[in-house]
C-alpha cells in the first residue's frame, strides 16, 4: 500500500524562547515491510544537527533553533510503500540485544493486577502467548482519549480500565515481561480511514519478541498485528523512550503543543 | 574565559563592595541619629531603609525602626539579601566557584572574612559596638580589594572585578548622595542650615573622604562643593566620574584584548561624556535628586548591556 | 586472624619502612601534634574538605589526614602496576564488546542477563566504539593486602572514580612538612598525573576534532561534595571546569559560553552520572546535563569520558566475572586476584551466604561509600538479622565476600602509633596509552579494628609512596 504523511507538530512558547534542541525519531525504519519513496523533515528556522543510527536500528536526527523564538514548527512529510508482513520485522537491521527489552521502567512496571493477569493464559509455545497477552490487553483496556495522559503507568491503566494506544502498548510490554518475554514499545503512524476506526493516525504499539521469529509488532489497540496500513518510525522501552520528538526549550516558557497527523492512502 | 567565572567575579566585586556600602549606611544612620532633628532620631532610620529600598521587608520583620533591629537587620539578617553577611556569604560563595580564577591570596582574604563572620555571628551582640562591626566590614572590604589589585593577573578576570566594583560603586554613591539630599533633610528650607551642614559632613565622613574634601575644597561644606567632589571630580575616588571612568577603562581593555567592541563599551563611553560634560549649575538646575535617579538608572541599564554581552554566555 | 602489618616482617622492620622507623623516633609528642595541627590547617586552607552524603552537617568537614605514610617498594609496586594495568585492558575491551557483538556473552564465560538487564548498561550506545575504543578513561581499582605477597581487587570503578585530589594533596602537605623524608627516601613523584590526565583525555578527541582538543571538566557544580577535586584537576590541567549551562549544542558540536563567544569542545571529563547527562536521552527533568549532547556524541562530534555506558564494568555483580575477561579478551591469567565472591541472587550461594551471614561482608551490588553494607564479624546479632532480613527480601541486590586479613599500616593515633587497617586506590588512565603514576590513595580506617575505609564512615586518608629501585 503506498501512505502519504503531513504530520505537522506546533510548539509554542507563551514568551520567546533562548533557544530549542530536539531530538527526532521521525524517520521511518528500514525493513522489508516499508520502503520510503520520499520523505522530507522540516523545522521552522532549525539548524540540522548529527544524525546516527542507533544500535536499535532507529534513525535519531538532531537539531537546535536559535531563539529567541516563540514558536517551533516540525513537519514532516512523505511517502511510503509497505507491505503487510503479519507484524513481523523482517529485515531489520539493529544490535541490541533482545534480552536488554526485559528491563522494566516506571511506567512499564507490572504491579499485581498486570502479573495476575499475564499469568491466566497458558504456557503454549511462545507466538500463541503473545496473541493471547496482546488479547487480554485488548479486552481489559477500552480505548477512550483523554482519561490517561503522558505519565499514566500501565497498572493506572488496567486499573482504570481505559485509555489510549500509548497504554495498550505499556500494558502488553510489562505482562509480556512477567512472562518472560522481551519487549519494546513502538511509535509510528497508522493509515485509519479505512475501516473508520477512530484511533489516532500517530500511532503506537508493541513488538515482542519471539526467538526464531524475531520481533513481532502487536496492536491491542486495533486488535491486530501490525500490516500495510502502519508504519514504523522508532522503538525504546516505554513511550518516552520511543518518542518520535524530544525537546528542551530554554528560558522557562510555559510550552503548549499542537500536532496534527493525516495518513492517506495514495494512488500507485 | 567562561561567561559563568566572569559573572562570578563580577559579583563577587560587587557584594564586597555592596557590604561596604552598607557599612557606610550603618555609619550614616547612627552619627546622624545621635543629633536631634526635626522629627527625632527614629525618623532618620527610617529614611535610610526607604533610601536603601530595604524598608518593606525590614518592617514586615521588625515592625518600629529601632536602632537596634536596624543593626540586625543590616549586618546580620540573612534573610536581607543585601545585609553584611549575606553580601559576604555571597561574594565568598562566588569566590569558592571560581577558585581557579582567584590568587590563593584573594581567596584567603573572602575565605577569611568569612570565617570571621561566622565567628561573629556567633559572639553575643551585647558585646558587639556597632563602630566594631562597620571598622570590621570596611577592612575586610579593603583586604580582599588589596589582595586583588596587588595579586591578581592584569587579564579579562582582572577587568570584569573592576567592572564589578565600579559599578557597584558609583551606583552607591549616587544612592547616598540622594539619601541625603532627597531624604534626610526634612524640608527645601533646611537648605543651607546646620543641620544640612553637619548631615553632609556626616556622609563625607562616611566615606571616608571627609579630610580629601578639606584638602581638595577647603572652608566652608556646601551642597554646591559635595555636588562636584562626589559627582564630577576626578580625583574623588568614590565620585560618579571615576566610577564612570573605571568602567570605561576596564571594558576598553576587554574589547582590545577580544578584538571586538559590544554595546556594552559605546554606553559606558556616552555615560562618561555625559557626567564630565555637565557641570555642578547643570545639576542642580535638574534638581539633584532627579540628576541622580537619572544615573542610577543609566549604570543598571550599562550593568544589563554588560551582562549580555559578556556575562550571560548568549553573545554569538 | 594473623594481620599483616605492612611495617614489620616479625619484629625486624621490613625494608621499604626502614628509614620511617627512625623519622618517628626521633620526633617528639609535641612536635607530632604540631604538626598535626599543620597539615590539618593547610587542609582547611586549601579547602580540600570532602561533605558526606545523606549525612548533613558540616560540609567543610575535613578528611583526616595521617601523616605516617604508607610505602611500597618498587618491586611490589611493579607487580601491581602490571596487574592494575592488565584489568584496565579487560575492563575496556570488555566494554567495547559488550556494546558491540557481545563475544563474551555468545561464549558462555558470563550471563548475558547480568550484563542486558543491568541498569548501568546503556542501551542507547549499543553500536558505538568511541574513540581509541576506549570506555573507561581513569579506572579506578580498590586494592587490599593480606600478606608481603597477596593483594585483592575489591572492586572496579570505571566511571568516575574520586579521591585522586587527596593522593595529589597529601604529597603536597607532606613534601612541605617533611622535606628531609624527601630527600632521605627516594620517593617517585605522583605530580605527573595532571599532565597524564590531560594527555590521556587529549588522546581520545573525537574524528571531527581539528588542532588542539578542547578538553573541559563537566561538573554537577559547586554543591557537589567533589568540587573541590574538580577545581583542582581543572586547574592543573589548565582547562575549563564547565556546568552543564555552560554547554549548549549547536549543529554538529558542543560548544561552551565564553565572554568571548561560543567555543566548540572537543573532550569532555564529566563527573555526573549517565542518568544527568542529557535529558533528551536520559533523564527528561536532568538540569546538570546537555541537552542534545547524546546525538552529538554518537555522530563522534564529541567526546564523553568516562563513556556512557562504562558503569556496567564496575557492577559489583559483573566484578565476579573481571578474571574471566583477562583471559577471554587478553589470554593472559589475571596478576591481581579477586576476592571469592557469592552472588546472592544465585540460590546456592544465597543458602551459603545466609548459613555463613556473621563471617561475611555483604555489600549492595549497586551501592557505594559503604554504605547500605554489612561487615558480619564487627556487626551486633540485631544488626545481622536485620540485615537477614533485607537480604531476604532482595538477594538479587547483594553480594557476599569473606571478610579478609586487610593489611595495616602504623598510624598516628591518640596513644602514638598503632597499627590501622588500609586499602588502595590507584587511578589508571586510559588512551592511546595506558598510564599509571606510581601511587594511590591510601585509605585507612582510623577506629581501631574497623574495616571500613570509606571517609563517610571515619575512613582518613595517607600519602602512598613508591620508592625508585
Amino acid at each position: 500500500m503506498r501512505l502519504t504523511v503531513d504530520h505537522v507538530t506546533r510548539y509554542s512558547y507563551d514568551h520567546p524562547v533562548r533557544s530549542v534542541v530536539q531530538s527526532h525519531r521521525l524517520t521511518p525504519s528500514v525493513f522489508a515491510g516499508q520502503q520510503v519513496i520520499d520523505w522530507e523533515i522540516t523545522v521552522s528556522e532549525g539548524t540540522k544537527g548529527s544524525t546516527h543510527r542507533d544500535g536499535a536500528g532507529d534513525q535519531v536526527q538532531g537539531w537546535t533553533i536559535a531563539g529567541p523564538v516563540s514558536a517551533v514548527e516540525v513537519r514532516v512529510r512523505g511517502t511510503v510503500d509497505t507491505t503487510d508482513l503479519a507484524g513481523v520485522l523482517r529485515g531489520h537491521r539493529e544490535t541490541v540485544a533482545p534480552e536488554v527489552y526485559l528491563r522494566t521502567t516506571a511506567p512499564t512496571r507490572a504491579d499485581v493486577a498486570l502479573e495476575s493477569l499475564a499469568r491466566t493464559v497458558g504456557d503454549s509455545d511462545l507466538l500463541s502467548l503473545a496473541h493471547s497477552l496482546s488479547t487480554l490487553v485488548s479486552e481489559a483496556i477500552a480505548y477512550r482519549p483523554g482519561v490517561t495522559h503522558a505519565h499514566t503507568t500501565a497498572a493506572e491503566a488496567l486499573a482504570l480500565g481505559e485509555g489510549v494506544c500509548r497504554d495498550h502498548a505499556h500494558a502488553l510490554i510489562a505482562m509480556a515481561r512477567v512472562r518472560g518475554i522481551a519487549a519494546r514499545y513502538v511509535s509510528g503512524y497508522l493509515f485509519a480511514a479505512q475501516d473508520g476506526t477512530p484511533h489516532e493516525a500517530a500511532h503506537a504499539w508493541a513488538e515482542l519478541h519471539v526467538p526464531g521469529l524475531g520481533w513481532i509488532g502487536f496492536d491491542p489497540a486495533n486488535r491486530c498485528c501490525p500490516d500495510d496500513r502502519y508504519i514504523r518510525l522508532g522503538s525504546g522501552f516505554d513511550a518516552q523512550d520511543a518518542a518520535p520528538i524530544r525537546g528542551v526549550a530554554r528560558g522557562g516558557a510555559r510550552e503548549a503543543m499542537d500536532v496534527t497527523v493525516a495518513v492517506l492512502q495514495a494512488a500507485q | 574565559m567562561l561567561s559563568r567565572t566572569a559573572d562570578n567575579l563580577y559579583w563577587i566585586a560587587r557584594y564586597m563592595e555592596r557590604a561596604d556600602t552598607v557599612a557606610r549606611l550603618l555609619e550614616v544612620g547612627s552619627r546622624i541619629s545621635l543629633i536631634p532633628s526635626a522629627h527625632g532620631y527614629r525618623s532618620e532610620w527610617d529614611s535610610l531603609l526607604q533610601a536603601s529600598g530595604m524598608a518593606a521587608a525590614f518592617a514586615q520583620k521588625y515592625g518600629d525602626p529601632v536602632q537596634r533591629n536596624i543593626e540586625s537587620f543590616l549586618f546580620f539578617d540573612r534573610d536581607n539579601p543585601s545585609s553584611v553577611a549575606s553580601c559576604i556569604t555571597a561574594a565568598r560563595e562566588n569566590g569558592r566557584i571560581v577558585r581557579t580564577a582567584l590568587t590563593s591570596q584573594v581567596w584567603d582574604a573572602l575565605n577569611t572574612a568569612f570565617q570571621e563572620l561566622k565567628q561573629l555571628e556567633r559572639t553575643p551582640r551585647s558585646e558587639l559596638e556597632l563602630s566594631r562591626l562597620t571598622d570590621w566590614i570596611t577592612r575586610h572590604a579593603a583586604m580582599v580589594r588589596g589582595e586583588i589589585d596587588a595579586t591578581q593577573l592584569r587579564n579579562d578576570g582582572f577587568n570584569f572585578l573592576n567592572i564589578g566594583y565600579y559599578l557597584e560603586r558609583g551606583d552607591s554613591t549616587a544612592r547616598l548622595m540622594d539619601v541625603k539630599y532627597y531624604v534626610l533633610l526634612p524640608r527645601v528650607d533646611f537648605v543651607g542650615s546646620g543641620l544640612d551642614n553637619y548631615q553632609w559632613s556626616t556622609l563625607l565622613r562616611a566615606m571616608g573622604a571627609q579630610r580629601a574634601f578639606h584638602w581638595a575644597y577647603g572652608g566652608e561644606v556646601t551642597a554646591a562643593k559635595i555636588a562636584d567632589f562626589l559627582i564630577l571630580n576626578p580625583q574623588s575616588p568614590r565620585s560618579l566620574a571615576t566610577c564612570t571612568a573605571g568602567v570605561v577603562n576596564h571594558l576598553g581593555r576587554i574589547a582590545k584584548a577580544y578584538g571586538r567592541e559590544t554595546p556594552a563599551q559605546a554606553k559606558a563611553r556616552a555615560l562618561l561624556a555625559e557626567v564630565e560634560g555637565t557641570t555642578v549649575d547643570a545639576i542642580f538646575d535638574e534638581g539633584l535628586h532627579e540628576y541622580l535617579t537619572r544615573f542610577i538608572r543609566d549604570v543598571s541599564d550599562l550593568a544589563l548591556s554588560i551582562h549580555d554581552a559578556y556575562l550571560s554566555g548568549e553573545m554569538r | 586472624m594473623a594481620q599483616f602489618n605492612e611495617m614489620y616482617q616479625g619484629t625486624a622492620v621490613r625494608a621499604p619502612y626502614a628509614r620511617l622507623q627512625d623519622w618517628v623516633a626521633a620526633m617528639p609528642q609535641e612536635l607530632r601534634s604540631l604538626k598535626q595541627a599543620e597539615a590539618e590547617a593547610l587542609f582547611r586552607r586549601i579547602g580540600i574538605t570532602f561533605a558526606v552524603y545523606g549525612e548533613g552537617g558540616d560540609p567543610d568537614r575535613l578528611i583526616p589526614f595521617d601523616m605516617f605514610p604508607r610505602v611500597f617498594s618498587g618491586a611490589e609496586w611493579a607487580r601491581l602496576e602490571k596487574g592494575i594495568k592488565q584489568r584496565a585492558r579487560a575492563l575496556n575491551a570488555f566494554l567495547v564488546d559488550v556494546y558491540g557483538r557481545g563475544e563474551i556473552i555468545r561464549a558462555g564465560r558470563i550471563p548475558g542477563q547480568l550484563v542486558w538487564q543491568n541498569e548501568a548498561y546503556e542501551k542507547a550506545v549499543v553500536g558505538f566504539v568511541p574513540p581509541k575504543g576506549v570506555y573507561s578513561h581513569i579506572v579506578g581499582i580498590d586494592i587490599v593486602r593480606t600478606g608481603p605477597d597477596e593483594f585483592y581487587v575489591l572492586e572496579d570503578n570505571c566511571r568516575t572514580p574520586s579521591g585522586v585530589s587527596y593522593m595529589l594533596e597529601s604529597r603536597e602537605i607532606m613534601m612541605r612538612m617533611f622535606p628531609g623524608l624527601f630527600r632521605e627516601n627516594r620517593i617517585e613523584p605522583v605530580d605527573g598525573y595532571s599532565e597524564k590526565l590531560r594527555r590521556t583525555l587529549a588522546s581520545v578527541a573525537p574524528k571531527k576534532c581539528k588542532g588542539d582538543p578542547v578538553v573541559v571538566i563537566l561538573t554537577p557544580g559547586h554543591f557537589n561534595s567533589a568540587y573541590y577535586e574538580h577545581s583542582l584537576l581543572a586547574d592543573l590541567m589548565g582547562v575549563e571546569l564547565v556546568e552543564g549551562q555552560d554547554l549548549f549544542v549547536d549543529g554538529e558540536f558542543v560548544y561552551m559560553r565564553t565572554t568571548e563567544g561560543p567555543r566548540r569542545v572537543d573532550v569532555i571529563y564529566r563527573r555526573i552520572d549517565d542518568a544527568f547527562l542529557d535529558p533528551l536521552c536520559f533523564r527528561p527533568d536532568s538540569m546538570l546535563g546537555v541537552p542534545g549532547l547524546m546525538d552529538v556524541y554518537r555522530s563522534g562530534g564529541v567526546t564523553i569520558c568516562s563513556a556512557p555506558g562504562a558503569g556496567v564494568a564496575d557492577d559489583k555483580a559483573v566484578y565476579t566475572y573481571v578474571p574471566e575477561m583477562v583471559r577471554f579478551y587478553l589470554g593472559e591469567e589475571p596478576i591481581l586476584k579477586n576476592v571469592p565472591t557469592w552472588q546472592c541472587g544465585r540460590a546456592e550461594d544465597l543458602a551459603y551466604v545466609l548459613d555463613h551471614l556473621p563471617d561475611l561482608v555483604v555489600k549492595e551490588v549497586h551501592g557505594s561509600g559503604g554504605y547500605g553494607m554489612l561487615v558480619g564479624p564487627k556487626s551486633s546479632r540485631e544488626e545481622v538479622e536485620r540485615f537477614r532480613a533485607k537480604l531476604i527480601e532482595d538477594p538479587g541486590n547483594y553480594i557476599a565476600q569473606p571478610t579478609l586479613a586487610l593489611s595495616t599500616v602504623p598510624t598516628f593515633v591518640e596513644e602514638g602509633l598503632a597499627p590501622r587497617h588500609v586499602d588502595l586506590r590507584p587511578y589508571c588512565l586510559v588512551g592511546e596509552r595506558i598510564e599509571l603514576v606510581p601511587g594511590g590513595l591510601t585509605r585507612v580506617a582510623l577506629k581501631e579494628g574497623s574495616l571500613v575505609v570509606n571517609s563517610s564512615q571515619r575512613g582518613g586518608v595517607k600519602d602512598t609512596w613508591v620508592l625508585a629501585e
